[in-house]
């Protein structure tokens, strides 16, 4: 499958930032999310409960950030296991522009599957991705606090890929400067937000 | 005719059980105790296992035991075995790599079995596979058929190089080359026969029992061919001897060709009932079975017919490579050559033929039988250049039929290809489906259809095919691994009803029905006092099996040679009863008469006498009236057809709908008109599945898209019109019954009618070919590159 997606992101950075470093936050984000851990400052892990159609599963996924220009794009590749369920692995390029005060993130991601999900779930797959993607930046937003009033009007994603309309918008402010002293850098931190991304395209659901 | 007999469309004896659900299948079949299998199957086409980790599986609730490949291995099991030997033109035997009942270092097809999984309930078989890791390190899929013999293509096995499994020709090239250098018109065709799934409506299932007091084995499963099944699971894998291996296959939902081979799966279920000593079963999963039965066709084609002035066929050659899929399943290299190329000679005289077939492997689902299995490949390319020939050569599709066929006059008929056709009536065929089609009247219906803003089109197909199998000897020579008779044991009871046991098996034939009418009408004995029982080793003496339509003719003729051992016995009981000479005894319709006079007895009291022997002649008889035969055809038999389709298109859209199909078969003698109308039914509707629906698709790295039925396209009622069936009889002179094969003809002549007819009607824009399936996309693709072009 190929996917492609935009997000417009409002929210403080500072908040941002914290969340999309915070494991735990991550965690409840992203709907079936049973572990989530960042092992290395480009590498997470994950395991979720999922079900695509027909197939439901746990997924365990490891996502890999590389080619990292900050602040510009990342490239991401990363591999799921769905033990009975089948496999997923796939990579997303994600670029990153400043749109007035705000950033849009658009992202362009190809994903294979194998196994009970491609045999059974392929035509299912990337409607519940986009769904998965739509549900956790609702989450996101919301869980960072971010007053859903902030959103927006336009704000909206579009899916060039399938052609149809999806996402939600996310409450988001302009890409931050990158943070000195006791903050993490923004290559982190949108990494981070990537990561989650990915995991929700490429190891829940693609 | 004699009522229930020969020729007598009564209804279906078992329809009474399969229809209000009184059927025993497999799955129906319960045993105290029993533990169920859960097969992990692989997710990848092709990969490395580096390691399985089945500890945790272990110490799930309920589980029993966790088998791998290395357990196999261990325990001595055998790999799957394949039942024809192929020989490749270079002298060489064809390349047979071992299929391990469990994967062991690699995996080559998705859905291929890593472990499995025996437990206490279906449940908890499912869970603890789910705690099973497999490391899998993938690599590249070896996938499309025309594409695997190319250098960069991943080797599917270590000793197939090119991924060629074997390398055979058939016929004479110089022959064949000379026609073409003198060739007026050369048609050429590049064809796909794409990969089916034959969609048996009852999944796969099996139970394996071990008597551990008797040290016997029971497998009860889904079959066509228990006898086969017995002999190649017991004597090739599981070393289990015949005399301790029973099988039984019930009530089958149906077979397609691929309930015949013997799976993974059975012999797995046997293996781990031996080892536990506890009965094991397994029902597949629709899904498991989309990618695990054996799926069928799967050629990539170019061929060409060679043409004089007069439009008379004088060469054909043909280049195909078959796909074999990852491993080779019992007869799959059987299929693409001597069910394939014998064939290409056709309804035609054609006199120079060769042919050159490349099997390969591939990281797909193992192919073998489907209805037909290598006869609907081979019409399909004969009957579509014809097509063409007829389009070079500006006459009429039918005309250039009738300047080629073998006359009738012609038979027995000795083509270029091997086979002997023993008897025809082509042309006459042809006359009546011409007529019965409404051929001449087809400009009218065109000119409404194009009224209508509609294409319309119209396609003969002339299939033929071989059934029967086979001549034990002369399969032999071509390298069948097993014979192929049929036997039969005929055995009256006391009270006069009769028990019939055959080799066969019914999974939708009719058998019950048909073998009940052949005892009536030649032993006198009414319908409803027939029992044929089959598919069980311990009760039917021996088999080959029910597959390539040969039941009737092989099965049939072995009950009617046991039932002539029952008249000679019976004449002689009765000669001693009516105190006449044997000579003078005369049987006829279950009655036995002295010539010449108005003595007579009934075969029932003769049964009678022979089971209560108080007045016998026991020093010159034995008791008893149970007789069995053996029947081995001395050749194939050889039905054919004349078939018609008429197609209309929506240029729009490119939707297709068949609107008409005229089938005119001579299947020999007909035992029950009912029972093989039933049967061409089937077939045809299976064929124009094939034309317009059906499709295995693989992604490029050999996952299976098509892999439900919302994805994988079946016909459905509206996909077909009301059928216009008729029939001749030529009977068939190499069997008693004078019969021929027609479980498959249908699936043989519907698709080349149907796209001659899709090509007929695309041929105003300058189409000249469209592959199958004749989806609306293709359609509408060939649409617009005619009118790109």
């Amino acid at each position: 499958m190929d996917m492609t997606g935009e997000y417009r992101i409002g929210a403080p950075r500072e908040r941002v930032w914290k969340a999309l470093n915070d494991p735990d936050v991550l965690k409840q984000c992203i709907a079936g999310c049973e572990m989530l851990d960042k092992t290395s400052d480009t590498e997470f892990s994950a395991r979720v409960s999922t079900r695509v159609g027909p197939v439901s599963a746990k997924f365990t996924g490891k996502v890999e950030l590389s080619e990292i220009d900050p602040p510009n794009g990342y490239r991401i590749s990363g591999e799921g296991q769905g033990g009975v369920a089948g496999f997923a692995r796939g990579g997303a390029t994600v670029k990153l522009t400043e749109d007035g005060g705000a950033t849009l993130l658009a992202y362009e991601a190809n994903a294979t599957v194998g196994g009970k999900l491609a045999q059974i779930g392929s035509r299912l797959i990337d409607s519940t991705a986009r769904k998965m993607a739509d549900d956790f930046f609702g989450k996101f937003a919301e869980t960072v606090g971010q007053a859903e009033e902030e959103i927006s009007g336009e704000a909206a994603a579009e899916d060039a890929g399938a052609g149809e309309e999806a996402a939600s918008a996310v409450a988001a402010e302009h890409a931050p400067p990158a943070a000195e002293g006791g903050g993490l850098s923004p290559a982190v931190w949108i990494g981070g937000l990537i990561a989650v991304v990915v995991i929700v395209l490429i190891v829940v659901l693609s | 005719m004699r009522e229930g007999g020969i020729g007598a469309a009564v209804k279906r004896k078992e329809d009474f059980r399969l229809l209000t659900g009184r059927g025993t299948y497999t799955d129906d079949i319960a045993r105290p105790g029993e533990l169920f299998a859960h097969m992990l199957r692989s997710p990848h086409a092709h990969a490395a296992i580096s390691a399985v980790d089945i500890s945790a599986a272990e110490q799930a609730p309920g589980v029993v035991a966790v088998l791998t490949g290395p357990d196999a291995d261990a325990d001595g099991l055998g790999g799957m075995p394949c039942g024809w030997g192929i020989t490749s033109r270079d002298g060489t035997p064809m390349v047979e790599p071992k299929w391990p009942v469990i994967a062991q270092e690699t995996v080559r097809y998705v859905g291929e079995i890593v472990a499995a999984v025996i437990a206490e309930t279906a449940d908890q078989a499912a869970d603890a596979a789910a705690l099973i890791h497999v490391a899998y390190d993938s690599a590249p899929a070896c996938v499309q058929t025309a594409r695997a013999t190319e250098a960069d293509a991943p080797r599917v096995h270590e000793a197939a190089v090119g991924n060629i499994c074997f390398d055979w020709d058939l016929g004479d090239k110089e022959a064949a080359d000379s026609a073409f250098a003198n060739a007026a018109h050369v048609a050429a065709l590049d064809l796909v026969n794409q990969r089916i799934v034959p969609h048996p409506m009852e999944p796969r299932a099996a139970i394996a029992e071990f008597d551990v007091a008797a040290a016997k084995l029971t497998l009860h499963c889904t079959g066509q061919a228990a006898h086969a099944m017995r002999l190649l699971l017991g004597a090739f894998v599981l070393n289990q001897p015949e005399h301790k291996f029973r099988v039984v296959c019930p009530d089958v939902g149906g077979g397609f060709g691929t309930k015949v081979p013997p799976y993974c799966e059975y012999a797995i279920l046997c293996w781990a009932a031996r080892k536990l000593g506890r009965t094991v079963r397994w029902t597949g999963q629709r899904a498991e079975c989309f990618i695990t039965d054996t799926h069928g066709r799967d050629h990539a084609t170019k061929c060409e017919l060679a043409l004089d002035g007069e439009g008379k066929f004088t060469g054909l050659r043909v280049l195909t490579t078959a796909n074999m899929g990852a491993y080779l399943s019992a007869f799959a290299p059987l299929i693409p050559t001597y069910l394939y190329a014998t064939l290409f000679a056709g309804q035609y005289t054609t006199p120079a033929i060769w042919t050159n077939v490349k099997a390969v492997f591939t990281h797909t689902s193992p192919v073998d039988a489907l209805r037909g299995a290598g006869r609907p490949e081979a019409t399909y390319l004969v009957e579509r250049l014809v097509d063409e020939a007829a389009r070079l050569s500006g006459l009429d599709p039918v005309e250039i039929r009738r300047r080629n066929m073998i006359p009738a006059d012609a038979f027995p008929y000795q083509t270029p290809v091997a086979l002997l056709y023993d008897s025809g009536e082509y042309e006459r065929a042809l006359d009546i489906a011409v007529e019965t089609s409404g051929w001449n009247d087809f400009e009218a219906r065109r000119r409404d259809s194009e009224g209508a803003g509609k294409l319309r089109g119209i396609g003969f197909a002339a299939p033929i095919e071989a059934t029967g199998a086979a001549p034990s000897a002369i399969a032999g020579s071509l390298g069948a691994r097993a014979g192929l008779y049929e036997s039969a044991q005929v055995r009256f009871n006391a009270t006069g009803t009769v028990t019939v046991f055959v080799g066969t098996h019914n999974h939708g034939q009719g058998h019950e029905t048909t073998f009940a009418q052949l005892i009536t009408d030649k032993l006198g004995v009414p319908l409803e006092n027939v029992e044929v029982v089959e598919g069980d080793t311990d009760r039917a003496t021996m088999g080959m099996g029910t597959y390539g339509s040969r039941s009737l003719s092989v099965g049939g003729s072995a009950v009617d040679r046991a039932m002539d051992k029952i008249v000679e016995k019976g004449r002689k009981i009765a000669a001693h009863l009516m105190e006449a000479s044997v000579e003078d005894v005369e049987f006829d319709s279950g009655t036995f008469t002295v010539s010449g006079t108005d003595k007579s007895t009934s075969i029932a009291e003769v049964a009678f006498a022979a089971y209560v022997p108080h007045n016998y002649p026991l020093e010159e008889l034995e008791p008893g009236l149970d007789e069995q035969a053996y029947f081995d055809p001395v050749n194939f038999n050889f039905p054919y057809g004349a078939y018609v389709a008429e197609v209309e298109i929506d240029p729009e859209t490119g939707r297709l709908s068949v609107e008409r199909f005229t089938a005119v078969d001579d299947v020999g003698n007909i035992i029950n008109p009912m029972i093989v109308e039933g049967q061409v039914h089937g077939g045809v509707v299976h064929g124009i599945g094939q034309a317009v629906c059906e499709q295995v698709v693989f992604d490029d790295s050999g996952q299976p898209l098509t892999g439900s039925l919302m994805d994988y396209t079946l016909p459905r009622a509206d996909d077909v019109p009301s059928l216009t069936l008729d029939h001749t009889v030529t009977p068939c002179p190499m069997n008693p019954l004078g019969v021929k094969g027609v479980g498959e003809i249908g699936a043989i002549g519907a698709p080349a009618a149907v796209m001659n007819a899709v090509v007929n009607a695309l041929a105003p824009l300058g189409v000249t070919h469209v592959d199958m399936p004749a989806t609306s996309h293709a359609v509408w693709q060939a649409i617009q590159n005619a009118r790109a072009a």
